[in-house]
């Protein structure tokens, strides 16, 4: 165990944003567990209760019938924003004070840093670098995602759980967004400083960065392994395969949803229906595809002169 | 203008200021009136001003009805709910706000704070932003020279980058919690789809901004983060050099989109000059444009989206106003 290494890692002034990164979103996590769980049990309770339901606020926060309903922004939101403002002025005070911005060397073509790390909130897609061609990795896959984002609103057509926080009414969506945000994009970001040493391989926390490392790794591609060689082929191949994905896929998506679903696939249309089988698809075929190259060493599924996948 | 000297000689001749006495009226020699006028007008000293300065000092008891005060606040301050609601309506600023919100709107429990943080970030930026560029110079020779001076020489020079660095950020990380809010909240749902769009696109310009940022030091850190960055516009598809199709479209690495980028073929002085523009100029300009139009629709949108009163399940696919609602 390299204490000395770990801390270094931990206590390198740009990491420290995302060592804070870790309690925050477990703290929001929780704090929005918590309310989501009152709120299902209050659902719950009305939904068993069709009198209370008619008289009930419906809301997990006191209110007695003589309260008013609205209140003055001056002062009661004024005092929480103008707290909030000092509160994160001291913050970044204490923290200006107690730590310093990194400056390293000069600027210098020729001297190669090892590794290169792209700023932290980029990690995730420079992880991805490992898995996939740059192309898919830092161009295709940014824009996927800002796409996928501004879409949800369109593409999610269920009216309830709008304003308030729950589980039980939005199992799939929330889990769907969960998986996106905390194991893609959050976890990647975590291996991508914590782990990736120079050479961008591995080293677990606490193992000693070894600039001389080298891993032997050979990788095939999924045609090879079906002695698929000339060029024509491996190209047709490919095509199969990740069209055979999508497409086996999305039967699975339409039975899963016509099955589990039915309310929302029927308020869906065509389009809408199609987008999220899409997205989703892709969603998954990330591990997927980290997957087979962890377990079975195999590096590209698809093969053109044109382009790798 | 002669009419008018002549008319103000002889008003001061004939002595009009209701202070003089009649010597100086009826006085046919023009000398001896003058002395007197004079004379009664510094008499006049002694109760004219001790009474001015006494009404002075009576209006400073209560600033808030001089002029000066009235023409820049323009309601009282005394605890009523209409100078309440005035206090918001009449300012500029705080006009973002609605004068009444949701009593439940204000626990921090619901927003978490994060879109107003970030907001504040954003401030903080700017602020320590336009006073790094005071001691910033975009080019080769000195912008890495003028980031020692800051640390070394500048008075709160290091602290001042500092701030910038974190409050950066900070404000990425609440720029994700505030959409992970929105997201876990359904805020994203009707009516406010379009505003989701806006944040989705507020949220790609925070990075970006953090991103042009880190060149401007010219260290290796930057340098390096920065290769490892554009070198993904290589592979562009169609656009770049390396990707799908570029070589096929006479993309070279001296057309592509990476050239655009950098303003060259590889990380250098143009690109340096690039990024300080879109960093201080460009982005912030667009992102300010954007912030304004989701504030503003957040009030369109009927204000922060709850805490609503939970829905039930029978109720999903039932209008929740109007006659259909109410069982018509
Ligand atoms: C520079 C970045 C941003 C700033 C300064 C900002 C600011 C704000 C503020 C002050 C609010 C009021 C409620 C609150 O504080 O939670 C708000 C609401 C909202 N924001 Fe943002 N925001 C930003 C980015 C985003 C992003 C990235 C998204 C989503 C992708 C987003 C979507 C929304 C939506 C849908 C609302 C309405 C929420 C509701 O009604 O509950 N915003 N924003």
């Amino acid at each position: 165990m390299d204490w000395r290494q770990l801390w270094e890692i931990c206590s390198a002034p740009d990491n420290v944003p995302i060592v804070g990164l870790i309690p925050l979103l477990i703290f929001y996590i929780y704090l929005a567990w918590k309310q989501a769980h009152a709120n299902d049990m209050l659902i719950e309770q009305l939904e068993g209760d069709a009198a209370l339901a008619k008289t009930h606020h419906r809301k997990t926060w006191p209110f007695k019938p003589g309260w008013q309903k609205e209140i003055h922004v001056w002062p009661f939101l004024l005092r929480i924003e103008f707290l909030a403002a000092i509160i994160v002025t001291i913050i970044l005070m204490v923290w200006s004070i107690t730590l310093n911005a990194p400056l390293e060397e000069p600027a210098n073509p020729n001297l190669t840093m090892n590794p290169a790390k792209a700023p932290w909130y980029f990690l995730g897609l420079q992880e991805m670098l490992v898995y996939f061609d740059p192309w898919i990795a830092g161009v295709v896959m940014p824009t996927l995602i800002i796409i996928g984002l501004m879409v949800i609103p369109y593409i999610d057509t269920n009216p309830l759980g709008s304003g308030y926080y729950t589980w039980k009414q939005r199992k799939f969506s929330l889990s769907a967004f969960l998986f996106g945000f905390i194991i893609l994009w959050v976890s990647m970001i975590m291996i991508g400083t914590f782990i990736r040493g120079p050479g961008w391989q591995w080293f677990w926390p606490g193992q000693t960065w070894d600039h001389n490392r080298l891993i032997y790794e050979v990788n095939r591609d999924l045609p090879d392994i079906f002695g698929i060689t000339s060029n024509l082929g491996k190209g047709i191949f490919g095509a199969i395969v990740v069209g055979g994905y999508y497409l086996l896929g999305g039967f699975v998506v339409y039975s899963l949803f016509r099955r589990y679903k039915l309310k929302d696939f029927t308020r869906m249309s065509l389009l809408q229906f199609s987008i999220t089988q899409f997205l989703l698809l892709t969603m998954v075929a990330l591990p997927l595809k980290m997957g087979i190259r962890l377990l079975w060493h195999i590096k590209y599924v698809w093969i053109t002169p044109w382009f790798n996948i | 203008m002669a009419d008018e000297i002549k008319s103000s000689n002889s008003n001061v001749s004939s002595g009009t200021t209701p202070a003089s006495g009649t010597n100086g009226r009826n006085g046919k020699n023009g000398k001896v009136g003058l002395v007197e006028i004079v004379k009664d007008d510094i008499e006049s000293l002694k109760t004219v001003i001790p009474a001015k300065a006494k009404e002075q000092i009576e209006d400073l008891k209560d600033p808030t009805k001089t002029q000066v005060y009235t023409s820049i606040f323009r309601h009282k301050h005394d605890d009523t709910p209409r100078n309440r609601a005035l206090g918001v309506l009449s300012n500029v600023f705080l006009h973002l706000h609605p004068a009444k919100i949701n009593r439940d709107a204000v626990r921090y429990s619901y927003t978490w704070g994060m879109g107003g943080i970030t907001f504040y970030l954003f401030i903080i930026l700017t602020y320590t932003g336009v006073l790094l560029m005071f001691y910033y110079h975009p080019s080769k020779v000195q912008a890495f020279r003028d980031v020692l001076y800051l640390e070394h020489d500048v008075p709160f020079g290091k602290i001042l980058r500092n701030m910038h660095r974190w409050a950066a950020h900070l404000m990425v990380i609440a720029v994700w919690l505030h959409m992970f809010r929105v997201f876990l909240t359904g805020s994203y749902k009707k009516p406010r789809e379009f505003n989701w769009n806006i944040g989705v696109l507020l949220l790609v310009f925070t990075l970006l901004l953090s991103f042009t940022g880190y060149l401007l030091p010219d260290d290796q850190l930057g340098f390096w983060a920065v290769t490892v960055g554009t070198n993904m516009a290589r592979a562009t598809p169609l656009l770049g050099h390396e990707g799908p199709f570029g070589p096929q479209l006479g993309m070279t690495p001296y057309n592509d989109v990476r050239f655009g980028l950098l303003g060259g073929s590889i990380v250098d002085a143009n690109a340096l000059l690039r990024s300080y523009i879109w960093h201080c100029i460009g982005i912030p300009i667009v992102a300010s444009v954007l912030m304004i139009v989701h504030f503003w629709r957040v009030r369109k949108d009927g204000g922060i989206s709850g805490p609503a009163p939970v829905m039930l399940q029978e109720e999903a696919d039932k209008p929740r106003r109007g006659p259909k609602a109410a069982g018509e």
